[in-house]
């Protein structure tokens, strides 16, 4: 028995290693060409492991044309979003969360109707609107459809994360003589933060990662991946891989801070 | 208390008035682009231009194709992993934020690290001459080997997009009482029967979920598509981009857009219909 059951633990890790490997072999393979000098790309053979460390790469990325304000606009574009869609997002998961209103079901189907639409579908006839506001080709209209697009989200992680604030101690503060608005800014704002903190990260991130909308609706005043898209059949491949890598960075770091709140975030989802 | 009523609608106003303005009257305008003339006059030749260009069909099908070979093959290697971590083995928390991390990756990055595998001298070429396979390098992303494209596409989306999956199902599978589990076990019911008769049915609404946001997000696929290959496999998405990019033409690119959606409506609808949870049949 004893055997058995060691033989299963041992095939359980070999099991993990696998898919661990084949998660992060990929990750590594990209930073490698990141750091590996410009023409170890196309070296023939080539050695698994490059010659030698290198930032020839990453410099010449970080030097060509459009890159730099391009990551400029990509932060800006995010942290827009990340603002608006909290904003505008964590007041309704609030309500959501806690308040039994006549609607609130096809509220809530309503959220979730408006991720079936393809951002092709919002991109497209956004781009004469913007056109007449003013707002085609720049950081603010990006950022306004990338809110749209998170918000949905934004809406839904928030409703989880508050369900995990108990009511009772906002109740308890009021009886105590706050108001509403102070007890949500003194015990369940607080408490709800690092929740709210994961909520922005991962907005962060969607527009971060966002392509055809940014692509579609700007011109000049491109984000990192509609820059990298655009430029993608006219650039070396080592210019498209140091691109690839960098914008895997804030990725894995966001990943890290978020990664206690995975489960519940999307695990809310699942509760339709 | 009449405020107290209110203040629920109060917040969430601005959330219904954004979406208003900037989800639902895009999609209202949408339909105008793709059915109406300039001039405001109904027409259908917008469709017909769509249906009659010479990519259209090819984009279809590779759309539909790419979207059946990789969402069921998420799902199980999904499955298979969200089991893994469900033993509980100790790290198994680690492993789970390993196995999470493409999670944050974009389509376009991880297109670009697929490239870095298959291009001509990729790290697979250069594997596969270490090993003495190959003399001079193979050249997987090129016209002639579309079924190589069509992998390294399919290798892409299921490397990035899994996780996904996973975290849903195992966020499922954490909610599964114990208690049924230790009573498949006293009624001596072997792994797969529990898994089969006990766990799946059980997560049923997660796998429902997660197969709904995948195939509504793989239909959507695109910046993989382009960087593996350019325009060597033409998907609807893709399509959508370049007439509204290169032939500046937002009706057919409206077009495109439409169908996306029609397909998407329909397949969460096919979803919902045939995979019905236990709560949804007895309303």
């Amino acid at each position: 028995m004893i055997e058995r059951g060691s033989r299963r633990k041992a095939l359980i890790y070999l099991a993990a290693l696998m898919v661990a490997l084949w998660v992060l072999v990929p990750i590594l393979l990209i930073g490698l060409a990141a750091f590996s000098p410009k023409d170890e790309v196309y070296r023939w053979p080539k050695s698994i492991i490059p010659s030698h460390f290198s930032l020839e790469t990453m410099e010449f990325f970080l030097r060509s044309y459009g890159v730099i304000p391009s990551l400029l606009n990509s932060i800006w574009v995010a942290l827009l979003t990340l603002v608006l869609t909290l904003i505008i997002g964590a007041p309704a998961g609030y309500a959501v969360a806690r308040f039994l209103f006549r609607g609130r079901e096809s509220f809530r189907l309503g959220i979730l109707l408006t991720r079936m639409f393809p951002t092709a579908l919002l991109a497209i006839p956004l781009t004469t609107t913007f056109i007449r506001w003013g707002l085609y080709d720049t950081l603010f209209g990006v950022a306004f459809i990338h809110t749209a697009m998170a918000l949905p989200f934004a809406v839904i992680i928030a409703t989880g994360i508050f369900i995990g604030v108990p009511k009772e101690l906002e109740e308890a503060a009021m009886v105590m003589g706050c108001s509403r608005l102070g007890a949500f800014m003194r015990v369940a704002l607080p408490l709800a933060l690092p929740g709210l903190a994961a909520v922005a990260m991962f907005t962060f991130v969607i527009s971060w990662n966002e392509v055809f909308a940014a692509g579609i609706l700007t011109v000049h005043n491109r984000t990192l991946p509609a820059h990298i898209l655009t430029t993608l059949q006219a650039s070396p491949l080592y210019f498209r891989f140091a691109g690839g890598f960098f914008m895997v960075i804030p990725a894995l770091i966001f990943m890290f801070f978020i990664r206690r709140y995975l489960l519940h975030m999307w695990g809310a989802t699942a509760e339709r | 208390m009449k405020t107290d009523r209110l203040l629920p609608y109060f917040l969430i106003l601005p959330t219904i008035i954004y979406l208003l303005i900037f989800v639902f009257a895009p999609l209202s305008k949408a339909v105008g682009l793709a059915f109406l003339t300039d001039e405001g006059r109904f027409t259908l030749g917008y469709f017909e231009r769509m249906f009659s260009d010479g990519r259209f069909l090819e984009a279809l099908k590779y759309t539909f194709l790419l979207t059946i070979t990789i969402v069921p093959l998420q799902l199980i290697t999904a499955l298979l992993i969200a089991l893994l971590i469900n033993t509980r083995f100790k790290g198994s928390q680690l492993f789970l934020y390993i196995c999470a991390l493409p999670l944050g990756i974009a389509d376009l990055a991880a297109g670009l690290i697929l490239l870095s595998i298959f291009t001509q001298h990729g790290h697979l070429n250069s594997i596969l001459y270490h090993l003495g396979f190959i003399e001079k390098p193979f050249y997987f992303i090129s016209y002639q080997h579309m079924g190589f494209v069509f992998l390294s596409i399919v290798l892409a989306e299921h490397w990035r997009a899994t996780a996904i999956v996973l975290v849903i199902l195992v966020a499922g599978l954490q909610m599964i009482s114990k208690d049924l589990l230790e009573a498949a076990d006293v009624l001596g019911a072997k792994p797969w029967q529990k898994l089969w008769h006990v766990i799946l049915p059980l997560l049923k609404p997660s796998l429902q979920s997660a197969l709904i946001i995948r195939t509504i997000f793989a239909l959507q696929m695109f910046a993989v598509v382009l960087a593996l290959g350019g325009e060597i496999i033409p998907v609807l998405a893709g399509e959508a981009y370049f007439w509204y990019y290169i032939y500046r033409n937002n009706h057919i690119s409206a077009a495109y857009a439409l169908l996306l959606m029609v397909i998407s409506i329909l397949m969460t609808w096919i979803y919902l219909r045939f995979l019905r949870t236990r709560s949804e049949m007895r309303a």
